[in-house]
């Protein structure tokens, strides 16, 4: 058991060596930006003095290294400093995007997880029987279509049409549980379509190779029950890149979804980032970037222990 | 380079359309109407009904937004402006100054000195009572170097901005200015109580904002003590922030919204026939030339431009790339609605045989003339360029189209290359629209003609206050620009709304869409 915390605690440290890393790359791809950071806030009606003022207020004049440490230690302690555009805080700015988002990307994820897996099981034992080749054909035509269009697809039929869900996603703060997953009805599904194809088929192609192994063969010779055979034998050892392949579409629901915000007009980070590139808002763009950065670390760091536990021979490496 | 670019882009097409254009009787402010109604209603027919919940879907929010009127440039920041706040001028639906927070004024006999009357008895949203101060201290923000305001362009000519009394104002120009009460409807210029936090939202205007998330929705309830009888008139009015067309489109067919700024021309047609939708649209003075550089070969000469003039089959134009919602152009700025709009100048017509008439005098040979473009100057301007090739080609003239990239089309392909299609949104006043354009010493001017006589008599007209003698002045450079200028200008756009057909007196405006951008104040529920 020491050997699996030293692992996991291996783990962690890489994943925050990585963020560190991140955090650094941020920086210097902001600094990178063509120009001279003041003028380029102020664009083309930038004057001497204002610029001056701009580099005074943003420390400019100071060497990097310590432009950077003064941000980071800011950003140990959760404070991103405030947006150049509007003056507010980061924090207020960015945490009920962040929250839009993360709800939008949990309810997408609670359909699809379940049901890219099971469809993904069933395949996998029913190989290429007509409910594997149904399903293949389904999600592949799901995952192939951009999301906007499947959005707007859906849009035309469930709100135009039928009326049962709202075209808009507006969120009023004081909508209870029940109204807010009404409003995102259509963002989810549109987000269920088109991750579900991905995971279902590497689940499928996972748990296929895992049954074709000898010993699935010998537990079938041996007579062990169908039940058992998947459950215990195959989908342990099947665990690992399914966990991956999950955690991948799990951050591609936090970080990836700009299109289907835009479609639904749903207030979420993506919007947020690109608002605040266009503006030049570089204390936000930085702020969104560590977000997203940690989500994509994080989740992964979380299907590399999952892999681990999942797996005995990496649970007890040699 | 990214931030001229990104500023031309806003400037020029980006945000705001803009036109105007004045009349000339009602900008000496003759005083306020007597008509129980507001001025600018004064013909309508039924009587406004009160109360209701107006949600109104527009483009151009960003997180990044506030309340902020100074660096205002999109839609959602004009609508929001005049939720809020109220100008000392309001442009009127029939393109006259209508009296706003200012009840009256009066020119000096050489138009530099203007002596504006401040209406009584009108209360910010604070409770404070609007003064002369006020008025001031709020025009004063938008002047100076450092002043991030959108007007500031026209407010430089502003030498002084003083208070003649507690109700009074008296605004100095450097050179006479007869559409002074034009500049002053911008939607930047609102009027402040003196000494107020920028970002509070605290105007004289219709609806108090209550709600304000920036990129998502602005809330107002109705102001009770708004001084304007018949405006106002629902009890609540959110703007939301919806840029994607189809998204806009979607939530008004589901009753999401009650009114959709800017309907997409693509399916506007198939819109307008689902029941409970009304079309609203306005001709404007948005428009797209062709622009030829006059200071090089072959544009240089007079009759190379007449022939490539001529050649443009701009009905045809119109038709096909603005599918019909839009103007045919007359190879000058002033689009027709404009009051200084050269009426008796004739309308130019497709005439291949004209165009090989003049290509021939200027010695053509048939050679490729190349014409740059992109959709960056404007969504069909591709189309546009291929259209007149094919136009073109009959009058046996070769246009060679160069598909130019997007980025950085207004740094390294507008006033550089010789004949390259562009954008240019409406200005307010005939004035502005030639001397930002047209003037030899323009910093846009961008097909670079130079014509002395023309600056002379465009400075002669600015200052002129007999309506007559300025119709004509302007009849004069509207002619000169045609037949001379490097210009060639197919045509004008039209601003397209859409709204639900309980959404009463959607007054239209020259000047911008959504009502001039004063739907929340104009509209009414059907009872």
């Amino acid at each position: 058991m020491p050997d699996l915390v030293r692992l996991i605690g291996k783990r962690l440290l890489f994943g925050l060596l990585t963020l560190f890393a991140v955090s650094v790359l941020v920086f210097i791809g902001t600094e990178l930006l063509p120009g001279d950071l003041a003028e380029v806030i102020l664009g083309q009606t930038a004057t001497p003095e204002a610029v001056a003022a701009i580099r005074a207020k943003l420390n400019l004049g100071d060497p990097a290294v310590l432009r950077y440490w003064r941000w980071f230690s800011g950003v140990l302690v959760g404070d991103f400093g405030n947006s150049l555009a509007s003056g507010r805080p980061i924090t207020t700015v960015l945490l009920p995007r962040l929250q839009a988002t993360l709800f939008l990307a949990a309810t997408a994820a609670v359909i699809a997880v379940p049901l890219a897996i099971a469809l993904g099981l069933l395949s996998a034992l029913w190989r290429d029987r007509t409910f594997d080749k149904t399903t293949s054909a389904a999600t592949l035509a799901a995952i192939s279509m951009p999301e906007f269009f499947i959005g707007y697809l859906l849009v035309y039929v469930f709100a135009v049409q039928l009326g049962w869900f709202p075209a808009i996603s507006r969120i009023s703060p004081s909508a209870n549980f029940g109204q807010k997953l009404w409003a995102i009805a259509l963002p989810a599904l549109t987000l269920t379509l088109v991750t579900t194809g991905h995971m279902m088929r590497m689940t499928r192609a996972a748990v296929v190779q895992v049954l074709s192994a000898p010993y699935i063969e010998m537990a079938e010779l041996k007579g062990t029950p169908r039940r058992a055979i998947i459950f215990r034998h195959a989908l342990p050892n099947a665990i690992g890149p399914i966990a991956n392949v999950v955690v991948l579409n799990l951050a591609f629901l936090v970080v990836g979804v700009i299109l289907v915000e835009v479609v639904f007009v749903y207030p979420g980070m993506g919007q947020l980032m690109v608002d605040a590139v266009s503006k030049r808002d570089i204390p936000l763009i930085q702020a969104c970037a560590i977000v997203f950065a940690i989500t994509y670390v994080g989740l992964n760091m979380l299907a590399d222990i999952v892999s681990i536990l999942a797996n005995p021979r990496l649970r007890h490496p040699r | 380079m990214s931030r001229f670019d990104s500023y031309d882009r806003l400037l020029r097409q980006g945000a705001l359309d803009r036109r105007g254009f004045g009349r000339l009787a009602a900008m000496l402010g003759a005083g306020a109407s007597l008509s129980t109604l507001w001025p600018g209603m004064a013909g309508a027919q039924e009587e406004p009904k009160k109360g209701g919940d107006l949600a109104i879907g527009i483009t151009g929010g960003a997180t990044t937004d506030t309340l902020n009127p100074l660096p205002s440039t999109s839609s959602l920041h004009a609508a929001t402006n005049f939720m809020w706040g109220n100008c000392l001028v309001e442009y009127g639906s029939d393109g006259s100054a209508v009296p706003e927070l200012a009840e009256s004024w009066e020119p000096s006999a050489d138009a530099k000195t203007w002596k504006f009357n401040i209406r009584k008895g009108v209360t910010f949203h604070d409770g404070k009572e609007l003064t002369a101060e006020d008025v001031v201290w709020s025009l004063n923000l938008h002047r100076g170097e450092n002043t991030e305001s959108g007007a500031a362009g026209y407010m430089t000519s502003v030498t002084d901005v003083k208070a003649d009394g507690s109700h009074a104002v008296i605004i100095t120009l450097d050179s006479g200015n007869a559409d002074l009460p034009y500049l002053l409807t911008d939607y930047h210029l609102l009027i402040m109580p003196k000494d107020s936090e920028l970002t509070a939202g605290i105007g004289t205007g219709p609806y108090k904002i209550t709600e304000y998330d920036p990129g998502v929705r602005v809330f107002g309830e109705l102001n009770e003590n708004y001084f304007k009888p018949g405006r106002g008139n629902y009890a609540t009015v959110e703007l939301l922030a919806i840029n994607d067309p189809a998204a806009r489109t979607a939530a008004l067919q589901t009753g999401q919204i009650n009114v959709m700024e800017r309907a997409d021309p693509k399916t506007v047609e198939l819109l307008s026939r689902a029941p409970g939708i009304a079309i609203h649209r306005a001709a404007g003075g948005g428009h797209y030339p062709l622009l030829m550089r006059c200071d090089t070969a072959p544009f240089d000469n007079v009759d190379f431009r007449l022939g490539l003039k001529y050649a443009a089959d701009r009905a045809d134009i119109v038709d096909k790339v603005l599918r019909g919602l839009g103007k045919v152009g007359n190879d000058h700025p002033i689009p027709s609605g404009d009051p200084f709009f050269a009426k008796n100048l004739e309308q130019r017509a497709y005439d291949p045989d004209k165009a090989k008439f003049h290509m021939k005098k200027a010695g053509y040979g048939g050679e490729a003339i190349p014409l740059s473009t992109s959709d960056a100057a404007f969504s069909g301007a591709v189309d546009t360029a291929v259209l007149y090739q094919q136009h073109a080609a009959k009058a046996g003239i070769t246009i060679d189209v160069i598909r130019e990239p997007s980025d950085g089309y207004w740094n390294d392909v507008w006033m550089k290359k010789p004949f390259s299609v562009s954008y240019w949104g409406g200005r307010p006043t005939a004035d502005l629209m030639l001397t930002v354009a047209y003037k030899s010493d323009a910093a846009w001017n961008d097909t670079f003609w130079r014509r002395p006589d023309f600056d002379k008599i465009l400075l002669e007209a600015r200052a002129e206050l007999d309506p007559a003698k300025r119709t004509a002045m302007y009849a004069e450079l509207q002619g000169m620009i045609r037949d001379d200028g490097g210009a060639l200008i197919p045509m004008f756009n039209d601003f397209v709304d859409a709204a639900v057909d309980t959404v009463k007196n959607f007054e239209l405006s020259p000047q911008y869409g959504l009502a001039g951008m004063r739907a929340p104040e104009r509209v009414w529920m059907e009872g």
